[in-house]
Order: structure tokens, then sequence, then C-alpha cells
């Protein structure tokens, strides 16, 4: 039975860093199966997880001064609630590790603690029927885990609520903008091409000098969009995500034309103005999926509204941008 | 969530008040508080607050609830219509 320890050492701290940033977040995982927090017996509390690895990390270390068993389920790499989501993380799953872990043989009682936000995959009375264990709905949040067992396994409303708070709003902006990289690339080459369309059919300065503006502008709007809307999020007008989008997109776009050294031409500025607010727009719509109240038929219904008006911004910055050349001459 | 609304009048959350038989799961999982059930019947109370994740309908011992789950999640329903144009699977979801 393998024991794991309750604070971090400096893999898990280097880990958690490259996983908040971008490259690891697939491939984060433990290995499936039971493990013991402190020196559990028979009769200490079973808590239930998936096997990413930040996860069971956020697990183990709440657990400080705690005796528990900690079963985690095959998850492929994904946190719970996802994975709940999508159906990794569901009755079968854990009836399946009940098994194949003989926990019955390790445990005398009959009772799992399941995270909350797990519930949207797994149904406690089919776990039950499943393997005949109880499932007991735990807090959201790790950090409560202490709390609840002292209260004899119950949780108040605090518990039992999903929040949205600053912090966690900000771990999430470097894996937003990492996941743009690639698309960046791809419009940085698309944009280098079609910044050097010009009346002398292709000018290599042109290309470099637009070029960089293009760059600098689909950066801006990234930002805006990934960064600075969930950084914002309770405070920037309109409920639906596109709208959300605008705002920082409009301040930012005037403050990168108004600071420019050399001032483009007025149909670039124009054309400028309309992609950053286009790809903001786009990317705080995209942010929908990170936050615990978003639903999908809310999602569709704003996406009906937004997405029309994204394509229509973008085209015409493309348009404007490709026409400025052959107007200014 | 206090601090977050979204779209109201689109949660397809529906109870059916004659079936529930009080059990109290609906209540215990919905991390946005939307049930309370009282003298043995559960009741919305905040149906646009609800996110659609499907924990109440999926725990509800006999069935009263029902919801079209889902994740609420932009690059989730993309990838959902490109596919559903290109009838193959181009895209993959998020998480
Ligand atoms: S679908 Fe989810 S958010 Fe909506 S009522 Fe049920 S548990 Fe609550
Ligand atoms: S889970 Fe179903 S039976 Fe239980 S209180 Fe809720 S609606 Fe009623």
């Amino acid at each position: 039975m393998p024991q794991v320890a309750t604070r971090p050492d400096r893999h898990d701290r280097l880990g958690a860093f490259l996983t908040r940033l971008g490259p690891i977040r697939n491939h984060y995982k433990v290995v499936p199966g039971l493990y013991a927090v402190g020196t559990p017996t028979a009769e200490a509390p079973v808590l239930v997880t998936g096997n990413y690895k930040l996860s069971f990390d956020a697990l183990r270390f709440s657990l400080t001064g705690i005796d528990a068993w900690i079963l985690v389920v095959d998850t492929r790499g994904v946190n719970v609630w996802c994975a709940a989501g999508k159906g990794t993380f569901s009755t079968a799953e854990i009836v399946h590790s009940v098994k194949h872990t003989r926990l019955a043989d390790f445990i005398s009682h009959r009772r799992l603690i399941v995270p909350q936000l797990g519930a949207t995959g797994v149904s406690a009375s089919e776990v039950k029927k499943g393997c005949g264990f109880s499932v007991i709905y735990g807090p959201i949040k790790a950090d409560d885990l202490p709390a609840f067992l002292k209260q004899g396994e119950s949780a108040g409303e605090a518990m039992r609520t999903v929040t949205f708070p600053l912090k966690e709003r900000l771990v999430l902006i470097p894996v937003e903008l990492y996941l743009q990289l690639k698309q960046l690339a791809l419009i940085m080459v698309i944009g280098f091409v079609i910044s050097g369309v010009s009346p002398e059919i292709f000018s290599l300065s042109a290309a470099w000098r637009r070029g960089l503006l293009l760059f600098a502008a689909t950066v801006i709007g990234m930002v805006c969009g990934s960064a600075l809307v969930p950084a914002l999020l309770p405070w920037l007008p309109g409920r639906q995500f596109w709208i959300k989008g605008l705002w920082p997109s409009l301040l930012a776009g005037t403050a990168l034309l108004l600071s420019t050294a050399v001032p483009p031409a007025p149909v670039d500025q124009i054309a400028l103005l309309l992609w950053i607010v286009a790809v903001s727009s786009f990317q705080a719509m995209n942010f929908t999926g990170c936050t615990p109240y978003t639903s999908p038929s809310g999602v569709e219904f704003e996406m009906r509204r937004g997405v029309p008006l994204q394509i229509l911004l973008a085209v015409a910055a493309t348009l404007l941008w490709l026409a400025s050349p052959f107007l200014n001459t | 969530m206090k601090d977050y609304r979204y779209i109201p009048d689109t949660a397809t959350l529906r109870l059916d008040t004659e079936t529930c038989i009080g059990c109290g799961l609906c209540q215990t999982v919905c991390p946005h508080r939307i049930f309370v059930v009282a003298d043995k019947k559960a009741r919305i109370e905040d149906r646009d607050a609800c996110m659609e994740c499907g924990a109440c309908a999926r725990n509800c011992p006999v069935e009263a609830i029902t919801v079209t789950p889902g994740v609420g999640c932009a690059v989730e329903i993309i990838a959902r219509w490109v596919n559903g144009i290109t009838g193959r699977t181009v895209m993959k979801g998020c998480c």
C-alpha cells in the first residue's frame, strides 16, 4: 500500500508550476489505486478522487494530521469535475476501482466520500447497488475536508456552494494564453502575407512593418480576452461573455493606436481596432468553459449572437487591412 | 452564485413535484443551491442559476428531475458545430 506525504516536495512544486503554465497540463497523472495518508485503520474514511495529479495533491496536502484512505479512480489525468462531465469519473469507474483494489478487504465500514463536483457523473444509488458502498458527497473544496470530517461527515451551505474568486480565475490565465500559441503562429504566417500585399504586388518592407502591427494587435486581443476578462469577470458589463470581451479590447485597442509612435493609416487603424475587438470577444467567449456557472444552453444562446458579430468584425478587418495600401497611394 | 449571474430563461431544468419523494439528494449535490426541500418535496428556488451540470438528475432516485446536461463551454460547442457540418470528428473539445 503506497503511503503518501501531506506536504509538497520539490517535484510536486515543479510539476504544479509546469501544469499551471501549460506544457504538461494533460499528462500530469498519478497511478490509480488505493493510497494511505497517515496510518489509517479499517475505520478510517475513504476519500475518492481522480488521477489528475494536481487534484490528488490538493487532496493529500489538505489532510495533514488526518488518517485516511485515498481511492484514486482512473480519469485519464483529468480533474474530477471535467471528468464527471465527460463521463470518465463515473459510477462504473468507481465500482470498478472499489472491486479492483479489493477495498472491502481493508475497510470495515462501507462509505465512500466522493467530491460533490463529481456528482455530475456519479449516481449514489447505483454505486450502492454496484459495490455495496454508500456514497457520501464531500465538500466542493479539498481544503474543507478536515472540517467536514470533524463535523461527522457533513457539510454546510458554504462548503456546498461553488465559488469563483479572483485567485481561482488568475491561475487559469497562463494555460489560457499558452493554448493560443499555435493559433497565434498560424495567424501570424497568414498576417505576414496579407500585410505585404500592395500595389507593387508584394512589399517585403510593408509585410514586416504592418505584419508587426498586426502581431501586436493580435496579442493584445488575446491578452484582453484570455487574461483581462478572466481577471475582471464579475465587474465587466454584460452577462454574455462575448459582450464582456468587448470592453477591455476597445480600451486597449484605442490605447495601442494612440501610443504608436508612427500612427498607421486611418483605414489601418480601424482595421486593427476591429481585429482586436473580434479576437478578444472570441477568446472571452471561449473562457465560458473554465467557469463554474455557465450552462450549455446559455453558452449556445450567446454564441448564436456573438459568433456572427465576431465573424463580421474579422472579415471587415481583413478587407480593410487588404484594401488600405491601395487606398493610400 | 451571488457574484455571477448568467443568461436568464435558458436552463432546461425541470422538476416533477408529483414524483419527488423528498430525499434531499438534489439539494445536497447542486453546486448552485438551486433546490430547497421542505415538507417532503423539493422546490426549484432559482432556475436561472442552474449550469445544467446534471448532478441533481443523475442522483435523483425516482427520476423526478430532467435537465439536458452538458458542459457550458464555447470550445466544446464550436467543436460540435464544426463536426456536425463536416460530419467527421475534426475538432476535439477542451479538457
Ligand atoms: S443541473 Fe447542476 S446546477 Fe442545475 S440544478 Fe442540477 S445540480 Fe444544480
Ligand atoms: S433527488 Fe429527486 S426525489 Fe430526492 S428530493 Fe430531489 S427531486 Fe425529490
